[in-house]
């Protein structure tokens, strides 16, 4: 019999194994009781929040909701020709029901955003419906409002008809799906969503190589300093960090506007004429400027613990072997670096693609990012689903981004500190 | 050869303006020559080490190589090959990659390049090794690397600063060999900086005993340790007895030392005249049991320690007021009646008892 097989016994005879595990049990029971307000907390503020910003974005049960009538008569409708009078019947019975509950506005706002034109024509209805005889409901529909013998309209009903759509999506990225169900494009003077994608790439990639020319002196310096000139640069690096961020971002106006201080100062000494003083605030020029210096620290900090575990002796050594200094730090120096770089450009990026409050504050009209757009669809127009999509997307696009990284350079190969 | 082949002159070297770490060096190293730098830290020897490397600049004072004088010229345009105490293998690249790139630097060909690798990695027995990264190899095998790659651009220089310090001390002993055996066969100019006496004494030609930012003697390493010719140098390499007294007579040769009651007879190294304050330097082999009448300074002591070493014994004895006086001897079997606490007659010759500095 051999000794792998037997069962192991404790002195009292317990087996080995659940002896052990029983033992274990207690500390696994405190580890999890020690993490579980973090993971409570974690699911409440952040899973939960995101699943619902998913399902907002994807939600189309409000017209399903309101017309359950009309879309199960709708169901055999081929959508070529006007409707049975079945359908209209259905439609009058939903909507007298909307009526008494007072919520047929809400379904002309949302109609009106599948085809302009619904507003109307449900007013109209809602006046008309009052004096309706019984039965024949398609004719007497059909008389409200030319409209309403359009079959385009009824189209653009069964088009609500998923509880499920994907339409701020393709909002999101100025497409809609037209009367056929084909995906085109927005006329072009309308597209202003792709702009701005392809802006706030623009403006996060020009801010990363900014932070990134910037921060890899300063953080070469901090790692090579004694450690007595190191510690002020540390700090001098990082007080920004602890300021607030309006009030850093209301300095920059300080500084940029038109009559502000680096203006003047411009002015002062000849390098420009008064009356032709540039526009660093308010625009493009702005966003940049404001948003390298306060992603600059995130830019530092990792290159900057990467540099600090690379040796000195390694540049010695590549110059003691004949490397002028600029070939010891290209081939010696600058690849050792390659980690913090990752991590500092990626943290800076994906930081930069959502940035809202800066651009908002110095970025003017052209300066403005997506996050913008999205604060904008929260606040004013009230359309959070589309909020929702963009926020999506943005999520989306950001871990798209962080895939490719870790398929060009590794995940392994990244050094936050 | 040339004899000035590496020269410090008149050398000072100060890093903050208020302290001298190397003071008025004066050193000469000839060509093919295995010098070590030995000393405690903060002795200066790396500094000079890294002087020369072209990584600090003298303060005062000029170094010459093969008779060009260097302090204006950076390191790169040097051709010394360095080896360092961490190694400082380049961690992304392969074993070959490390050796090509002072190949590569000075836009040597491919196939040029790669006979030159293949050399110097057979010169480290590490054939086959040449795809590996450096986080692959043992630390035996990366201190191998380093060495290659400081040879294998053929260096008429190399310095190598404690490279065997990480390593184990058997490994660090065969390290020795295998350094002092390329060094043997190829040739090459080598300075070599340790704080391990017996590193030193293994591997060099000469050494340069630094302390204080000074050389204290530079010489072979059994003149050193034969004749030390000053109380640092007698202290710093190998066991050393001590009587500490006043010298109460010089003549032909010889001094008295007068210690606690008695005098004693010394060879006069650091000291001119009668009155002067000395320290007795004997090494622990120089003193015998049971001498012959022919030694001139026979003493006798009681045993305070025995430790027993296998070839030979300890022995810690009790002798002029000196508790600490320390005898080896050889396990045979004359010396068996060697017992806790007996009384023992002790002699040595005068001339092995060096009376220097009182330091």
């Amino acid at each position: 019999m051999s000794s792998e097989t037997k069962q192991i016994l404790t002195t009292d005879g317990i087996p080995l194994e659940v002896s052990l595990k029983k033992a274990e049990r207690r500390n696994k029971i405190k580890a999890f009781l020690l993490v579980a307000p973090l993971l409570l907390f974690l699911i409440i503020t952040y899973v939960f929040p995101i699943g619902e910003m998913l399902m907002r974005s994807v939600d189309d049960k409000m017209v399903t909701e309101m017309l359950p009538k009309t879309y199960k008569a709708m169901e055999k409708w081929d959508g070529k020709e006007l409707p049975e009078e079945e359908v209209f019947a259905a439609f009058h019975e939903d909507f007298i029901k909307l009526v008494e509950e007072k919520r047929e506005g809400k379904l002309s706002t949302q109609l009106n955003y599948t085809k302009n034109g619904f507003k109307s024509i449900i007013k109209k209805l809602r006046r008309k419906s009052k004096n309706f005889e019984e039965g024949n409901y398609k004719e007497q529909i059909m008389a409200v409002h030319k409209r309403w013998a359009n079959v385009e309209y009824w189209n653009a009903i069964k088009r609500r008809a998923p509880a499920i759509t994907g339409q701020k999506y393709l909002k999101g990225m100025d497409m809609y799906k037209n009367e056929t169900g084909k995906i085109v494009s927005v006329s072009e003077d309308r597209r202003i969503h792709r702009i701005l994608w392809l802006r706030t790439l623009e403006i996060a990639f020009f801010v990363t190589l900014f932070c990134f020319l910037m921060a890899y002196p300063i953080a070469h310096l901090l790692a090579t300093l004694p450690m007595k000139y190191s510690n002020l640069l540390m700090i001098c690096v990082l007080l920004p960090f602890w300021t607030s961020l309006l009030v850093r971002t209301a300095s920059w106006m300080i500084l940029l506007q038109q009559q502000g201080v680096v203006n003047d100062f411009f002015v002062g000494i000849g390098l420009v004429a008064d009356d032709a003083r540039p526009e660093m605030m308010y625009n493009k020029t702005g966003t940049y400027v404001a948003m390298t210096q306060i992603l600059l620290p995130f830019m530092v900090l990792p290159l900057y613990s990467v540099m600090k575990t690379i040796s000195p002796s390694l540049m010695r050594a590549g110059k003691s072997l004949g490397g002028t200094p600029i070939v010891a730090f290209w081939k010696v120096y600058f690849p050792l670096t390659i980690p913090g770089i990752g991590a500092g450009c990626l943290l800076c990026f994906i930081l930069a693609i959502g940035y809202y409050i800066t651009p908002a504050l110095v970025g003017g009209a052209s300066g403005t990012l997506i996050s913008n757009q999205i604060a904008f669809h929260m606040k004013s127009t009230l359309d959070w689903s589309f909020a929702s999509a963009m926020g999506l997307m943005l999520l989306t696009g950001v871990l798209a981004i962080y895939w490719v990284y870790n398929k060009l350079v590794g995940i392994d190969n990244i050094k936050l500190g | 050869m040339n004899k000035e082949f590496v020269k410090f002159d008149k050398v000072d070297k100060s890093y903050d303006g208020k302290i001298l770490v190397v003071k008025d060096l004066q050193l000469d190293i000839e060509e093919g020559e295995f010098v070590t730098m030995l000393g405690p830290s903060g002795s200066g020897k790396t500094t000079c080490l890294m002087m020369l490397a072209g990584f600090e600049t003298p303060t005062h004072g000029e170094i010459y190589l093969d008779g060009r004088a260097i302090s204006s010229i950076p390191p790169h345009k040097r051709g010394i090959g360095m080896v360092f105490q961490n190694y400082a293998l380049f961690p992304h690249m392969t074993v070959y990659e490390n050796l090509a790139f002072p190949l590569r630097v000075r836009k040597i060909p491919k196939d040029e390049a790669d006979k030159k690798i293949d050399k110097a990695l057979s010169m480290v027995s590490l054939q086959g090794f040449a795809d590996r990264m450096p986080g692959q190899l043992s630390g035996g095998q990366q201190q191998r690397v380093a060495v290659a790659r400081s040879l294998v651009f053929d260096p008429q220089l190399v310095l190598m600063d404690e490279p065997l310090g990480a390593l184990d001390k058997n490994l660090r002993e065969s390290m020795q060999y295998e350094i002092k055996h390329i060094h043997e066969s190829i040739g090459v100019t080598v300075v070599y900086v340790t704080h391990d006496q017996s590193e030193a004494l293994t591997m060099s030609n000469r050494i340069a005993v630094f302390n204080d930012g000074k050389v204290q003697q530079l010489s072979s390493p059994d003149e050193l340790y034969e004749k030390p010719v000053n109380s640092f140098v007698a202290e710093f390499i190998g066991e050393n007895n001590t009587f500490a007294g006043e010298v109460s007579d010089i003549s032909g040769g010889k001094c008295k030392v007068k210690i606690a009651n008695t005098e004693i007879l010394a060879n006069p190294i650091s000291v001119k005249g009668k009155g002067e304050k000395t320290k007795i330097s004997l090494r622990p082999e120089r003193a015998l049991i049971n001498p012959s009448d022919k030694m001139d300074n026979i003493y006798s002591g009681k045993i305070e320690e025995v430790i027993y070493h296998g070839d030979h014994t300890r022995v810690r004895i009790n002798v002029l007021g000196n508790n600490q006086f320390i005898l080896k001897v050889p396990n045979s079997s004359a010396n068996m009646d060697i017992k806790l606490g007996k009384d023992i007659k002790i002699g040595w010759n005068s001339d092995d008892a060096r009376a220097l500095d009182p330091k």
